[in-house]
């Protein structure tokens, strides 16, 4: 088994502009590795998003002077994104709202719902502040 | 990323091109509100040229939905590929939204 290897560390400023252009940084990795489309162009953008938005307006309350760490780990199982913000301690699964018809009209509460639909696991680990670990893999 | 409008006989289509994420959905939002003042009823959003819709898009569609009706107007979405049909599917939107494949099916429907 090869060693783990680091294809993405950066970090940002806690602002939602910067989104875009990480996601376009991951996606493009996903696609050197040869990973089923869908998993490029869906699973990682869109669960990534989640993390990213998710560190920046609730992690890091928006706070101007703060950041979000984005690291990417190429296994040979599976892609590991950790995005981490410095926001205080929060139960994921109290906030997690499983889509019905009778959440369906609702115009928010879908983000963790989608990152563990589209990832194969989502952890989340205190480390300072909050780390959310996605995991994909890779076939 | 943008976000484009036009007008086709009765109807305002606006065409989303690129990402609908948290950085852009208030943009798309007030460009709708403001036809909605003008006193325009129905509105088509194309994704033909979209790339992915993250939560937050997603929930700036369910509230112009809700705005659009309260006027008594009508959304419909046409053009989701397979990844947009995909997630509307999971978060079952899909049953919220009047969706065509194309937008002359849409146009057709009002």
């Amino acid at each position: 088994m090869a060693r783990p290897r680091v294809a993405l560390d950066i970090e940002i400023p806690s602002d939602v502009k910067y989104i875009e252009h990480v996601v376009e940084l991951a996606t493009k990795e996903c696609r050197e590795l040869h990973l089923p489309a869908q998993k490029c162009s869906l699973n990682i953008p869109v669960a990534l998003s989640e993390a990213l938005s998710n560190a920046i307006l609730r992690g890091n309350a928006n706070g101007s002077g703060k950041h979000v760490r984005i690291r990417a780990t190429i296994r040979d199982d599976a892609i590991v994104f950790d995005v981490s913000d410095e926001g205080p301690d929060f139960d994921m699964e109290k906030l997690r709202v499983e889509p019905s018809l009778e959440t369906v009209t609702r115009e928010e509460g879908r983000g963790l719902f989608l990152m563990h639909r589209l990832m194969d696991s989502v952890e989340h680990i205190r480390k300072g502040g909050n780390v959310i670990r996605l995991t994909l893999r890779r076939e | 990323m943008s976000f484009s409008i036009s007008k086709q006989g009765e109807v305002v289509v606006v065409d989303v091109e690129g990402q609908l994420i948290v950085g852009n959905r208030q943009e798309l939002k007030q460009k709708v509100l403001d036809e909605l003042e003008r006193g325009e009823k129905k509105f088509l959003i194309d994704f033909s040229q979209t790339g992915y819709i993250d939560s937050s898009g997603l929930g700036v569609l369910v509230s112009l939905s809700k705005k659009i009706r309260e006027q008594g107007g009508e959304l419909r979405l046409a053009n989701l590929n397979d990844d947009l049909q995909t997630l509307f599917e999971l978060t079952k939107l899909d049953t919220l939204f009047q969706i065509s494949d194309t937008r002359e099916r849409a146009l057709e429907s009002f």
